[in-house]
């Protein structure tokens, strides 16, 4: 495999590269997949897979079974996630103590340790293998799927799955017209928020004359809640890489750049990586693969600002400029990056770009609705049971989502509500579950697609608390730029501050709704447009909340702290010290072995006592 | 200009934008060396690119990942992010700040730490999520919090119990909140 170390020059060479990479993947499959994704590795799967590696070779196994520190492999919540392939056996929890029996039980002598097994929530049936779990049967995996195949530093391994063969057939036998043609057909919609139709943007910067053009790869991922684009930075990078590529191509750009939130160093590290990578095989550069075309990809890291998500805020931010956003038109397409046309996509939408032009655009569309094609993946998180990215067709409902694959609410509470579409989003109540998750269909519904975060909330999460929540966070993150914006959510995060402490009244209530249409009707840029959205679709969906803090001053879950209390039930109380000593604050006192008492004048109501207590013994009023 | 500026060169290795002329960029390099910016740097840039000093400062501010203040040895990072926050992220980070007697954004006087909150760290499964010098935390509470704290603390010195105790001892007399704190001679700060 010289093309390994020379790096290509020919489109043969490709593909004869692929065709022996695939080979020898062939004669490999046998091996571990080892979740390496933030959130496994946040449960210490780091130390699992150098556990593994020393045990494989202490056995002399390390020819024979690979192992592979992958990306996210979707359930989060049962994390360290260890896959054993070829058969696909899904091992959760795994704990360093574990390895030893995986591999003498499961790798030679072919036993399942049953410990390790996924416990089915609803039926208690254990699951052994990965596809057949629930949570994985109900979901059709498209961009994911690689994720358990692929280790992320590696090219060869997404070579060997059919990678940048998209990008071959393009240079082989396709026009930009040709692409972009196969975009419009698969109904493809911009995966970053709005929805926006992929082929039209392109085309519109297709149809630019400039020498210098750009693409640039929106990985800001400011959304709070959601995760799916770093995962695959991080889990597969060279599918986003190829469908930049594919993308410049198109659009007729001479660079790429990939802006990444500085939040995510490991994204940032995996894809500099897969650059390098894609670069020294002769994948990017000048006159890549002999066809003519050039392509240079660079990276661009934020400094962590919400607003620079948005596409001219976001040019700026490149530029080395405050990110603040400016007046459209012109469109990045006429006047973008260095004043040369750009055209700005999300991570998720790239991503799906390959699977679009290998598989045909009739294919692809097949799944999804009318309007929009393919799949979204959300990052199903909150208070439902199994947290994790779930992919699924454009159209399934939102019952689908949380209760099929997600397990319902956690600890058998009650659903309230779902939070989808970030800050600009909002909150949809149970009588919406059967909505589907559609672009328009959510916007119709006061809240938005968004980039995929869907935040489950339970009947302990209180909905003026989380207005109050995402008013603050949109304060914090206005560039301030537009007097209604700066002003007007200042003026509405008091509003509702007002209301979470019971001093505020109907009137001002109405105010606030009649504020929140201005803020939204005359700011510029997408943050202040849809910085109402919460608060109004709070209030369209649970507006008696609203009014019991108003006008009886309660908060019926339990979460505004000036209209709670903490309190000690003398009956349960035995006395064990326990709140007493957590207490950070001194609040509660009482001898040994007789009833506490929490004296409210002293407590800030954290919570700790209530965390601490075994007898059930501190309750919340 | 003591070179500064001709040590600041885009990495092309990295790949990093090739714009040369991105302030953010030069003023990422420059807080990853000092682990912030400080004012004498700002000047120098300034002076060197030919911009006031209010355009650095505006440039510097306006994004959250600069620091103008120095940062503490250690990081502490709470997210404030929706999942985080429907989960008691703001209790997390409240316990937190009260532990080390700062508030966010702040460094402890001895230098030893700092507590930041943001937005929202992708691992939103594992919410509320503590970051203490890169290495996550999730399922956090603000009981569980304490504990962590304390055990980053032993890690970090990587002292034997007896010898960290010692240590804790003299710096409880000398009055340092952590210390004091990790003695258990108090609950909070
Ligand atoms: C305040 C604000 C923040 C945004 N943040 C992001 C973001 O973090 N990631 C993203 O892909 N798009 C974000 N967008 C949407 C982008 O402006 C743009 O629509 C998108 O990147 C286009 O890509 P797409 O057509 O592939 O969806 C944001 C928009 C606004 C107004
Ligand atoms: S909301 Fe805290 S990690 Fe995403």
């Amino acid at each position: 495999m010289d093309a390994l170390q020379t790096g290509m020059r020919s489109l043969p060479e490709l593909l004869n590269l692929q065709q022996q990479l695939k080979k020898r993947r062939e004669q490999q499959q046998n091996y571990l997949a080892v979740c390496g994704d933030t959130g496994c590795t946040a449960w210490g799967s780091q130390n699992i897979k150098g556990v593994f590696q020393k045990c494989l070779q202490q056995k002399g196994l390390d020819h024979i079974t690979g192992l592979k520190f992958t990306g996210c492999l979707g359930l989060c919540e049962s994390g360290p996630v260890v896959i054993v392939f070829p058969q696909g056996i899904f091992y959760q929890k795994v704990k360093e103590s574990d390895i030893e029996e995986i591999v003498e039980q499961t790798l030679l002598q072919g036993k399942i340790v049953e410990r390790l097994l996924y416990q089915d929530p609803l039926s208690g049936e254990k699951i052994i293998y990965a596809p057949e779990i629930p949570f994985y049967r109900k979901q059709e995996r498209i961009l994911l799927v690689n994720n358990w195949e692929i280790d992320p530093s590696s090219i060869e391994d997404y070579l060997a799955l059919g990678g940048y063969s998209a990008f071959g057939s393009v240079l082989a036998s396709m026009d930009s017209e040709y692409v972009i043609g196969e975009i419009k057909k698969s109904r493809l919609r911009g995966r970053g928020g709005a929805g926006f139709p992929t082929w039209q943007k392109w085309e519109e910067c297709s149809e630019m004359a400039a020498a210098q053009k750009y693409i640039i790869c929106n990985a800001d991922e400011g959304d709070p809640g959601a995760f799916m684009d770093r995962s695959l930075l991080e889990g597969n990078p060279h599918s986003v890489l190829e469908g930049l590529i594919i993308g410049g191509f198109a659009v007729g750009a001479t660079e790429g750049i990939i802006y990444v939130r500085a939040e995510y160093p490991t994204a940032v590290q995996k894809i500099r990586r897969a650059l390098i990578q894609a670069h020294e095989l002769g994948l990017l550069g000048e006159n890549i693969l002999g066809s003519g075309f050039s392509f240079n990809v660079s990276v661009s890291v934020g400094a962590g600002a919400f607003v620079c998500g948005e596409t001219s805020a976001l040019v700026a931010s490149v530029e080395g400029r405050v990110g603040e956003p400016r007046q459209k038109p012109p469109h990045l397409a006429e006047r973008g990056y260095n004043n040369c046309p750009t055209v700005i996509n999300n991570v998720e939408t790239l991503a799906n770009i390959p699977s679009i032009i290998s598989k045909g655009a009739e294919v692809y569309r097949r799944t999804g609705t009318e309007k929009s094609g393919g799949t979204k993946i959300f990052s199903l998180v909150g208070k439902v049971r199994n947290t994790g990215l779930v992919e699924v067709p454009l159209g399934v409902s939102l019952r689908e989502i949380i209760f099929d694959i997600g397990g319902g609410i956690k600890g058998g509470k009650a659903f309230k509500a779902v939070q989808t579409g970030g800050p600009s989003g909002g909150c949809l109540p149970a009588s919406m579950l059967d909505l589907p998750t559609d672009f328009d269909e959510l916007k119709a519904a006061g809240s938005m697609m968004g980039s995929g975060g869907m935040i489950v909330l339970d009947e302990e999460t209180c909905m003026v608390d989380l207005a109050r929540y995402f008013l603050k966070f949109l304060n914090d993150e206005s560039c301030g730029r537009c007097f209604t914006c700066r002003e007007g959510l200042s003026r509405m995060l008091e509003m509702v501050e007002a209301i979470t402490k019971g001093q505020s009244s109907m009137a001002e209530f109405a105010l606030l709704k009649e504020l929140a249409a201005v803020v939204k009707d005359s700011t510029m840029c997408g943050l202040g447009q849809t910085g109402a959205n919460p608060v109004l679709s709070t209030i369209r969906y649970f507006a008696e909340e609203y009014r019991v803090h108003i006008e009886e001053g309660r908060c019926p879950a339990g979460v505004c702290r000036d209209l709670i209390q903490f309190q000690i039930n003398t009956e349960l109380c035995n006395g064990c010290g326990a709140c007493r000593n957590k207490c950070p604050v001194e609040a509660i006192e009482g001898e040994a072995k007789a009833p506490h008492l929490i004296r409210a004048a002293l407590c800030t109501k954290c919570g700790i006592c209530l965390e601490t207590c075994r007898y059930n013994a501190v309750i919340k009023l | 200009m003591s070179g500064l500026a001709g040590n600041l060169r885009i990495d092309r290795k990295n790949f990093d934008t090739r714009n040369g002329e991105s302030l953010v960029a030069l003023l990422q390099q420059v807080q990853e060396k000092h682990n912030y910016l400080p004012e004498h740097v700002l000047r120098e840039l300034a002076c060197s690119r030919g911009l006031s000093l209010m355009e650095m400062y505006s440039v510097a501010t306006f994004y959250k990942s600069f620091n103008l203040q120095p940062r503490g040895k250690h990081n502490i990072v709470a997210c404030m992010g929706t999942a985080c926050h429907v989960q008691g992220g703001e209790k997390v980070l409240e316990e937190l700040s009260r532990m080390l007697g700062i508030k966010p954004g702040e460094t402890s006087r001895d230098g030893e730490y700092s507590l930041d909150h943001v937005n929202c760290l992708g691992a939103c499964a594992l919410a509320p999520l503590v970051v203490v010098d890169g290495d996550y935390h999730g399922n956090m509470t603000a009981a569980r919090v304490a504990a962590l704290i304390k055990e980053k603390l032993r890690e970090h010195k990587g002292q034997t119990a007896e010898a960290l105790n010692q240590e804790i001892g003299q710096k409880a007399q000398s009055g340092c909140c952590c210390a004091r704190l990790l003695a258990g001679e108090i609950n909070s700060v």
